[in-house]
């Protein structure tokens, strides 16, 4: 016998607990299957790249704070780095360590919330999450002592940063480093081996390594996939080839692997801050430049790995104070293209788990 | 059992309340007295019921606090004591909006229901020998039969609240309903056999004649009606009826005020009733090997039944949520074949027993070995048996390029 049936929209979000923020997700179910989804955005779009036409370079900086405002300092430095191209300023060594050191400071902050969130969406009941937040706030205590702000921190600056680190921060980053292993086995402990993750995410949302690079997906959801691209080292900026440190990559590209890669690049950042904090070397942390910049014609685009994936500014001048065209290459947004040949096929619960695993941030997939 | 049938015995509160009966039998009409023993008894309940939330609501609030590396509520009196009460104001006095293209009436009706199964499973529940409502010659059946109706007023919730998500829940909520009744049924099954009565006062005596507990004797239907309580009485990590992050808050996405408060009363008049069912059925109820001559019984009964619930505390605040057809695979694939084999053997070792005229003495250590060592293969042997539907490939951590012999695309080799 067969019953008839209608296909059955479900709306996820714009208000809903796993979201992300104010993404809407809407899937056309038949029974529990989802057969199309369609993904709604722009409830949070605030115009950045606009208004950053209307202001000069240096006010700038704190528009980029709040696009991926869980990576506010790696934002700050893609932007930084593409005013440099443009004016061809060199950037003091000192500089460019504190500027990595505070970047994969960053990149842990961050993985540790996706993680946490990822855990949660897989149905934990915030337990991961809280204890990666008590991890977070010490990185963000050393955010604090170094430029006063904790989440949006405006703290890269063109031709530097807009201080050199206090006294105290030396050994608390060094404590906070040595700890971190210990936390990051603690979070494996509870989430690593466990049946029930394994289960809801080991091949669910797959993502084959072809159609991650068509959709110009970037970090770990391409690694993820087993695609060996990381701009850390296949374009080095700042000091990165100065640095040891590995890549990770997936085998299958589902949920499960994502999460891996992030737990390994927490390691892996550990690693770089062990380097970055030896070899920290003496000196000025930054160049002067000129309060209203006004850079030559031409244009220029910087990238960096973000802990989202490939984070772009590509910036237009025609001489005057103002860049005549501000485009962001946002990891988040791009990130989520492939999202809907990901979850065709599954059921809600796997659409919010591969949501889960993908790690967006609404202020940088608006802007 | 040595009672002194005297009202001040505060061992057995029952004592005092058939004292007052008595005496209202003898003083006043004929009614009375039934009428009388039925008010005090759903009082106590109720009572006893809403003292333990409040408790529990704020103690499990804190533990969870623990758990998670954080404090918890601290504010509301001394170490946050007084949270619940805040929280229960909070939920009177919110306006309780009725969704506009609601049922009106199942959709008022449902809250009030939902509490009803969880508050008359303790009806039959021994809190000791004379303290119980209603010492029913089928208890066990009762609860069974009570236990089931949740799926109902949760049903109507779902249906009445004309929201897509609400309706998911409640469905998802029915299908699991079923699916883990069975197993919770056939491990009740395995204790009616061991004890041949239903009376829940004569599976205690049971186990206090016989100076053992069932949970020695029936170790795998312990570990089964435990999983499938958790499972029906909705909190995370089996909450897959309300699952926040999948489909908001399931059937009561819709409800607020006074009326959301009621789900969140039933919840957890939910997890006591089945604790208090396995500290029954399993854990002795009010006895503790002679201890109950010297300890009010019910305070034994009741320390069992509030160490059972914080189990399910801290599964709440450790586990993740498995999807709904995995859980019902679960309940269908494993628990169940499981709980039939444990009947199985439960009726053989019943049987050799009762036909050869063994003393108890004799073969009931025999029997929890046995049972134990069972429960252990069986588990292995289920576990190996699923196991090939199981991921295989399993690392615990991400390869790395290096170790791949491979670089970076656009890195020199």
């Amino acid at each position: 016998m067969t019953m008839k049936s209608e296909p059955f929209v479900v709306n996820v979000g714009p208000q809903h607990p796993s979201t992300h923020g104010v993404f809407r997700l809407r899937l056309t179910m038949d029974g529990e299957r989802i057969v199309d989804a369609e993904m709604v955005m722009g409830y949070l779009h605030r115009s950045v790249e606009k208004l950053a036409e209307g202001r000069t370079y240096t006010q700038n900086i704190p528009f980029t704070d709040r696009l991926d405002y869980l990576s506010a300092m790696s934002n700050n430095l893609a932007y930084c780095m593409a005013v440099e191209k443009l004016m061809g300023i060199e950037v003091p060594e000192r500089g460019e360590f504190l500027r990595v050191i505070m970047a994969e400071f960053q990149r842990i902050a961050n993985h540790a919330m996706a993680i946490g969130s990822f855990a949660m969406e897989c149905g934990v009941w915030f337990t991961p999450l809280m204890w990666m937040f008590r991890d977070r706030e010490k990185i963000l205590d050393l955010f604090e002592m170094t430029c006063g702000a904790r989440l949006t921190t405006n703290y890269v600056r063109i031709g530097g940063v807009s201080f050199d680190i206090p006294p105290e921060f030396m050994p608390a980053a060094t404590a906070l480093v040595k700890e971190l292993p210990e936390r990051i086995a603690e979070y494996e402990s509870l989430l690593l081996e466990n049946e029930i993750i394994l289960v809801r995410s080991r091949d669910v949302g797959v993502l084959p390594p072809e159609l991650a690079i068509a959709a110009s997906t970037s970090g770990p959801v391409l690694r993820g996939s087993g695609v060996m691209w990381d701009i850390r080292k296949a374009d080095p900026y700042a000091v990165y080839d100065r640095l040891d440190f590995d890549i990770p990559v997936g085998t299958r590209g589902d949920c499960y692997d994502r999460f891996l890669v992030r737990l390994e690049e927490l390691r892996q950042s550990v690693r770089i801050l062990e380097q970055a904090l030896d070899m920290l070397p003496d000196g000025v942390a930054s160049v002067e430049v000129p309060l209203a910049l006004r850079p030559p014609a031409g244009e220029a685009y910087a990238r960096i790995e973000a802990p989202k994936g490939e984070l772009g500014f590509y910036l237009v001048s025609d001489g005057s104070p103002h860049p005549q065209r501000f485009h962001i290459r946002s990891p988040s947004f791009i990130n989520l293209t492939p999202l809907r040949d990901m979850v065709v096929g599954l059921t809600i619960p796997d659409a919010v788990v591969t949501l889960g695993s993908i790690d967006i941030v609404l202020g940088e997939v608006d802007r | 059992m040595i009672f002194l049938a005297e009202w001040w015995d505060v061992r057995d509160l029952g004592n005092a309340v058939g004292e007052l009966l008595e005496w209202l039998g003898d003083h006043g009409p004929d009614w009375l007295p039934y009428t009388a023993s039925a008010l005090v008894g759903a009082i106590t309940i109720v009572v006893f019921l809403l003292v333990s939330l409040l408790v529990f609501a704020w103690l499990e609030r804190r533990l969870i606090g623990r758990i998670q590396a954080r404090r918890g509520p601290n504010r509301v009196g001394p170490w946050g004591a007084f949270q619940s009460i805040a929280d229960a104001i909070k939920f009177v006095t919110k306006e309780a909006i009725t969704s506009a293209n609601a049922d009106r009436w199942v959709f008022w009706l449902a809250p009030i229901l939902v509490v009803v199964p969880a508050l008359v499973v303790f009806a039959v529940m021994p809190f000791n020998e004379g303290m119980i409502l209603a010492d029913l010659n089928v208890g066990v059946l009762f609860l069974v039969a009570v236990g089931s109706v949740t799926a109902i007023p949760i049903f109507m919730a779902g249906w009445s609240s004309n929201n897509k998500f609400s309706l998911m829940g409640a469905m998802r909520e029915v299908a699991m309903l079923i699916s883990y009744e069975i197993p919770l049924v056939l491990a009740l099954l395995g204790v009616v056999i061991f004890t041949n009565t239903m009376r829940m006062n004569g599976i205690v005596g049971w186990q206090d004649e016989h100076n053992t507990w069932l949970i020695f004797l029936q170790p795998l239907a312990v570990l089964i009606y435990f999983i499938a309580g958790a499972v029906e009485i909705n909190r995370t990590p089996t909450d897959i009826a309300e699952a926040e992050s999948e489909i908001v808050a399931g059937y009561h996405t819709e409800y607020s005020g006074v009326k959301f408060g009621m789900f969140w009363l039933a919840e957890y008049f939910a997890g006591f009733a089945i604790a208090a069912i396995i500290a029954t059925l399993y854990l002795g109820g009010w006895t503790l090997w002679g201890l109950e001559e010297w300890v009010p019984g019910w305070m034994i009964f009741l320390v069992k039944l509030y160490g059972l619930f914080w189990f399910f505390i801290w599964m709440r605040g450790t586990l993740p949520r498995l999807r709904i057809d995995q859980l019902m695979g679960f309940a269908w694939k494993a628990l169940l074949p499981l709980a039939l084999i444990n009947i199985f053997f439960a009726g053989l070792e019943v049987l050799l027993w009762q036909e050869n005229d063994l003393a108890a003495e004799a073969v009931l250590p025999g029997f929890a070995i046995a049972n134990l060592v069972l429960a252990v293969v069986l588990i292995v042997a289920w576990a190996q048996l699923l196991g090939r539907g199981r991921p295989q490939y399993r690392p615990t951590r991400a390869r790395l390029v290096k170790e791949l012999g491979a670089v970076v695309y656009g890195e020199e080799a």
